[in-house]
């Protein structure tokens, strides 16, 4: 896994994101970047260059679900692994999101083990 | 069983039906028989009646009740404000600690780093592998370590204490959010009384929205299907294929 791939972590509140991106640090990954909503965030994933999302799914403006959803759905995205972290935990929200073509789902609050091991999962998956 | 007096008076007229049906007077039975929904009507207009002024009066107390327009001019708005007021000490809070703990680490690992660095030396010079000369510059070197482990130790301790500190938002952001949690009781009680004076409820099911976002699950609240754990998430994605 290239521990300098850029990755942009979305969520409407500046505590978790900086939470998840000193959790991310911690793991190696340095190269990091945020936004605060869904809107904010395409446009930089269309410009970008981009290799890995980290959204929430709960925010104002355009929600991590519709922004999964963009991503899937434009060509030049469509292959971004996107990891959701979310407070949502009700089964036909999960079923959702694995259906729009999430690559994994942590619920808040997360421990650095977990969050180390989706992130492993994912990208043992994407070179696999 | 005692009788009442509305009782006495039925049973007076229906003995005074049968009788005058058993005489064949039927004049008189007709005119007994329509004194009967007459005052049925007049109960239920009655009844009609004191249920409309119990709720014009129930309607008017709580319009006037002082609390009430307490509530509704200041308390409600209040609310708003102190549960706004909650965000940003939450976030305040978050702040502290994130700063306290970003700017820790790079103290921690550094001493952790220079550790390790010397610990490999002293290996060397316990096993009798070293120069005088090394030895003279890791001296040096052990002495400076002790300069740098004595000021980290104390911006560490600190910031520990930076974090501490921070937490007593818990206690703050509590007792206001207990404060609104009292008022919204207070009103909720009064639109019970107020429903309860009006009749029943009707039971109606409010339409919902598709996936409606149900937030941080809140123990003892029906908030749907939910998971209760990382496990539960991964079962079910596996399940799912993943």
């Amino acid at each position: 896994m290239d521990k300098n791939m850029k990755i942009l972590i979305v969520d409407d509140f500046s505590t978790m994101r900086r939470i998840i991106k000193n959790l991310l640090r911690d793991l190696g990954f340095t190269n990091t970047h945020e936004a605060d909503d869904g809107l904010t965030a395409l446009p930089m994933l269309q410009s970008g260059n981009f290799d890995f999302l980290v959204s929430d799914w709960n925010m104002p403006g355009m929600t991590g679900i519709d922004l999964l959803k963009a991503v899937r759905a434009d060509p030049k995205l469509a292959s971004l692994p996107v990891l959701m972290v979310t407070a949502e935990t009700k089964r036909e929200q999960i079923i959702m999101a694995a259906e729009a073509g999430v690559n994994g789902y942590v619920i808040k609050p997360f421990t650095a083990g977990t969050l180390e091991e989706k992130i492993n999962k994912i990208f043992e998956r994407v070179s696999g | 069983m005692e009788i009442t007096t509305v009782d006495n008076n039925r049973l007076t007229q229906a003995r005074a039906l049968v009788a005058s049906l058993e005489a064949g007077d039927d004049a008189e039975a007709t005119r007994i028989i329509k004194s009967f929904p007459e005052n049925v009507e007049m109960d239920l207009f009655q009844e009609v009646g004191r249920l409309t002024r119990e709720l014009h009066e129930a309607i008017i107390g709580f319009a006037m009740d002082d609390k009430v327009v307490q509530a509704v001019h200041h308390e409600m708005p209040d609310a708003t404000e102190r549960l706004a007021y909650v965000i940003e000490m939450t976030e305040n809070a978050a702040n502290t600690t994130l700063k306290a703990v970003e700017n820790s680490m790079p103290v921690s690992e550094e001493l952790s780093e220079v550790s390790s660095k010397l610990a490999a030396e002293w290996e060397r010079f316990r096993d009798r592998k070293m120069e005088l000369e090394d030895f003279r510059a890791l001296s040096n070197e052990i002495g400076g370590f002790l300069t740098l482990a004595s000021g980290h130790s104390k911006i560490l301790n600190e910031n520990l204490s930076e974090v501490l500190l921070a937490q007593g938002y818990q206690d703050l952001t509590g007792q206001i959010i207990r404060r609104v949690i009292t008022l919204i009781q207070d009103v909720e009680e009064k639109l019970v009384r107020l429903v309860a004076i009006s009749g029943t409820a009707r039971m109606t099911e409010v339409a919902k929205v598709e996936v409606e976002l149900e937030g941080p699950a809140v123990p003892n609240i029906e908030q749907g299907d939910m998971v209760n754990n990382q496990d539960d998430v991964d079962d079910l994605l596996s399940s799912l294929g993943f």
